[in-house]
């Protein structure tokens, strides 16, 4: 034993190392900052190379965000590539699928993709899987429900694809850089962060490299592999909007009215509360309507929480909402405002609506306020498949947020030209009736009877609370009965709740 | 205190999604266009979408016009044909010039509620003068009928006959409105004022108002849904005004049971005239639900 460790008493009760130091065990870099930004980073050539260096093989499962919405060129570039390599039988699992991602449509035919995971579906994607033209149903999870299959590894992630707008050549990644205007901004990456921390290996994919540190990041250097450089992650047009408008249509700000007034007369509506609004017109116009209220009773919110929209910064900008918590920035406004404003945090998806409860910010929620394509009279809500059966929609943080706020709230127009959006039993079962407290029509609000207390203060209020199955009975009676769906025995869909437990099914659709 | 119609929402006839949320506004009165938001080519469609939205669809309590075609049009019967046996719905006439255009259509109301069934007399009437001679005769039309319970300016065509254009501050249309105003309240009935078209220009709108109702007007022809909020605002009086009328009738109550009409209010005279302003501004904020009725028994 060396002399020097054998003169240490209770060495096994100390945490050290067993071994004397060496000098010429250290090697010291001495290049400059720059130099090693060239040769030691973790650029790789391709995307084929990076796959490549992960040990990508057939049957494994990758992972992308949806931070790019519908400008999204990532998804379809990497599938094409790994298409190219031979691959085949992939999961694919996304945050989120849109229409631009019509495309893997021929990776889906040809057995490159062999199962989909998703938040939502929507366009062509969505008719051919309600087609019934993948033979493994689609796994459908909320945001939270994603981030907690992947914590727990009931999501186990090989690869991760992550599209960043910034970069760092050792990949401190982010949806926007401070170090000067990039043609591309998504916001934050908040979907993303679980991908990086618990995918085996992680490709971050950026048209941006810029110098170190690339602070701050979204996802630190410490939970990716290896970076690609492309021409094109995606169309700045169709990643975001300017700033999200509110609504013009005059039936949805009367919905809009009415739901203000509910948080208003609901007992949640307090100096420091906080809330939700989700990203539909009427949702959005809420906030348009609250602002009149915290001005006139002088109460300020605490924090707003979810998909950030500059409607929202514009609140915080005025001072009636203190801090946002934002998991996905809807428009410019709202990733500008994340890039230049301490009070603005980026939040991780599981930090946003992680079932686990570990942290999660839905959780604190006062109230939300969420859009539906229908609800039912047990208060279901469906936001998944349309009045014709076939995929049309995201469950996103519906769930999520429904559990998690105090007071929930639905806006739907009784009616959507002939369909009725309140039934007897929605298609699909998305968020179960037990955790909506409020739906809002503009023909009347239904309060969920669990939630007496509720009743009575906006009854008192004045608000027009009818029972649900008057407002079923309305719009049956203007619309009529609609022929039901016609499906096959195959299920398409398995949509689960956020748990993972399943909650419903979508079968194939026997016309698209 | 009368009917409000402070807004009255124009809803083209031929539009089947506007048709079946025309109640759901909380506009005074809805008015279904078979008129000239209507296309030639949709005038069918349009008044059987309107007579079967009436029957079909249960509206609630809301006042609801139809703006027929003009008699000599040759459409303008058949639009009453279809409307007046609905016993639902007040007949507006476009484009009146003279209080026989009135009478003409008034027998055939009172025709088609004969052969209906429904109380002669039962289907209410509006007239809208929209031209120089229709102003100039705005007196014998506003007096022509008992079934007239107002009276309309509508702008655009009236402008165009007298050959200028609207302008913000509206001048051009200062005689018209006041010569509808007259002749309205020489009547007993409303005065309803023209559209404002630019639904987006909320200031310019209010501005609008604020002058047709310091001029006098019941109340006014919109567009869009997003205006009632706007005119239910500026035609609601104030809480001040509100208290103020109280205390008047509060205090001609007192004066009367003291047996004198006429009283000193914070040294101004009040009588017969201010009196009935008051209990005007507080019918007007009942009716928009800034004043419980409670009150208004108490002291009305």
């Amino acid at each position: 034993m060396d002399s020097l460790l054998s003169r240490i008493p209770y060495t096994d009760e100390l945490t050290i190392a067993p071994r004397r130091f060496h000098p010429d065990r250290v090697v010291k870099n001495t290049r400059t900052l720059r130099e090693r930004e060239q040769r030691h980073n973790k650029i790789v050539g391709s995307l084929k190379e990076a796959a490549e260096l992960c040990g990508l093989e057939s049957g494994m499962t990758i992972s992308f965000h949806h931070h790019f919405r519908d400008g999204d060129s990532v998804v379809c570039q990497v599938l094409d590539t790994l298409a190219d390599m031979g691959l085949r039988d992939l999961v694919l699992a996304a945050s989120s699928l849109t229409d631009c991602h019509a495309p893997l449509l021929r990776h889906i035919q040809s057995g490159v993709i062999r199962r989909i995971e998703t938040s939502g579906l929507r366009g062509r994607l969505a008719d051919a899987v309600s087609a019934g033209e993948m033979e493994v149903p689609v796994t459908f999870r909320s945001h939270g429900g994603r981030a907690g299959a992947i914590e727990t590894g009931q999501l186990p992630i090989d690869v991760a694809f992550l599209g960043a707008p910034a970069c760092d050549p050792y990949g401190n990644a982010n949806g926007y850089s401070r170090d000067g205007e990039n043609s591309i901004l998504c916001g934050s990456m908040g979907y993303a962060k679980c991908d990086a921390q618990y995918a085996r290996r992680t490709v971050v994919i950026t048209n941006n490299v810029v110098h170190y540190p690339n602070t701050p990041f979204g996802i630190p250097e410490s939970d990716v592999d290896y970076i690609v450089r492309v021409e094109d992650i995606g169309d700045p047009a169709g990643i975001m909007s300017g700033a999200t408008r509110y609504t013009q249509n005059p039936k949805e700000l009367l919905i809009a009215e009415l739901a203000c007034k509910v948080i208003v007369a609901s007992g949640c509506f307090q100096d420091g509360f906080s809330f939700q609004m989700g990203s539909g017109g009427a949702s959005l116009a809420v906030a348009r309507f609250l602002r009149e209220q915290m001005l006139a009773k002088d109460i300020r919110a605490s924090f707003a929480l979810g998909g950030i929209t500059g409607s929202i910064v514009a609140l915080h900008e005025e001072g009636l909402v203190k801090k946002l918590l934002d998991v996905q920035s809807f428009d410019l406004k709202a990733a500008r405002s994340l890039r230049d404003n301490r009070f603005h945090q980026q939040i991780s998806a599981s930090y946003y609506a992680s079932p686990r409860g570990e942290g999660t910010a839905v959780n604190q929620l006062d109230t939300v306020v969420l859009s539906a394509l229908e609800v039912d009279c047990d208060f279901n809500v469906n936001v998944l498949t349309g009045a014709d059966g076939v995929i049309r929609g995201a469950v996103g943080g519906h769930p999520d947020t429904a559990f998690g706020a105090s007071v929930s709230i639905v806006v739907v127009p009784l009616t959507r030209g002939r369909i009725p959006c309140v039934v007897r039993r929605v298609g699909t079962v998305v968020t179960p009736g037990g955790t909506v407290d409020v739906i809002v029509t503009d023909r009347g609000i239904a309060v969920n009877p669990r939630r007496e207390d509720l009743r009575a203060r906006l009854r008192s209020a004045g608000l027009p609370v009818l029972e649900i199955a008057e407002l079923e009975r309305m719009a049956r009676r203007m619309v009529g009965d609609p022929e039901p769906i016609r499906y096959t025995d195959k299920v398409v869909g398995v949509v689960t709740y956020r748990d993972g437990s399943v909650i419903d099914l979508i079968h194939q659709v026997e016309e698209v | 205190m009368n009917r409000l119609r402070r807004t009255m929402l124009y809803i083209p006839g031929n539009n089947a999604g506007m048709l079946k949320d025309a109640d759901i506004y909380p506009a005074d009165c809805v008015m279904f266009d078979l008129e000239d938001s209507v296309a030639v080519t949709e005038k069918d469609a349009a008044r059987l979408l309107v007579r079967e939205a009436l029957s079909a669809l249960r509206y609630g309590e809301k006042e609801f016009f139809v703006r027929i075609n003009s008699l000599e049009s040759g459409l303008g019967l058949m639009d009453l044909e279809a409307m007046v046996p609905t016993g639902r719905v007040g007949i507006r006439l476009p484009k009146t010039e003279s209080a026989g255009e009135v009478l003409a259509c008034e027998r055939e109301i009172l025709r088609l509620e004969k052969a209906g069934g429904l109380p002669p007399g039962s289907t209410p009437m509006m007239a809208a003068v929209e031209s120089a001679r229709g102003v100039l005769h705005a007196e014998e039309i506003a007096h022509a009928s008992k079934r007239l319970v107002g009276i309309a300016l509508g702008a655009e065509d009236y402008v165009t006959d007298l050959k200028t254009t609207r302008s913000p501050s509206g001048i051009e249309l200062l005689f018209g409105r006041s010569m509808v105003l007259l002749a309205a309240r020489s009547a007993g009935i409303d005065a309803i004022d023209t559209v404002y078209s630019d639904v987006n220009d909320e200031e310019g709108f209010r501005e609008e108002v604020r002058l047709i109702r310091q001029l006098g007007f019941s109340g006014k022809s919109i567009i869009n849904p997003r205006q009632i909020a706007v005119v239910h605002e500026v035609f609601t009086p104030g809480m001040k005004e509100v208290e103020d009328a109280l205390e008047i009738i509060e205090a001609i109550r007192e004066a009367e049971e003291r047996g004198t009409g006429v009283l000193s209010l914070h040294g101004k005279m009040v009588d017969r005239p201010i009196v009935e302003r008051a209990r005007w501004v507080v019918g007007l904020a009942v009716a928009a639900g800034t004043l419980q009725r409670k009150e208004e028994s108490q002291y009305g």
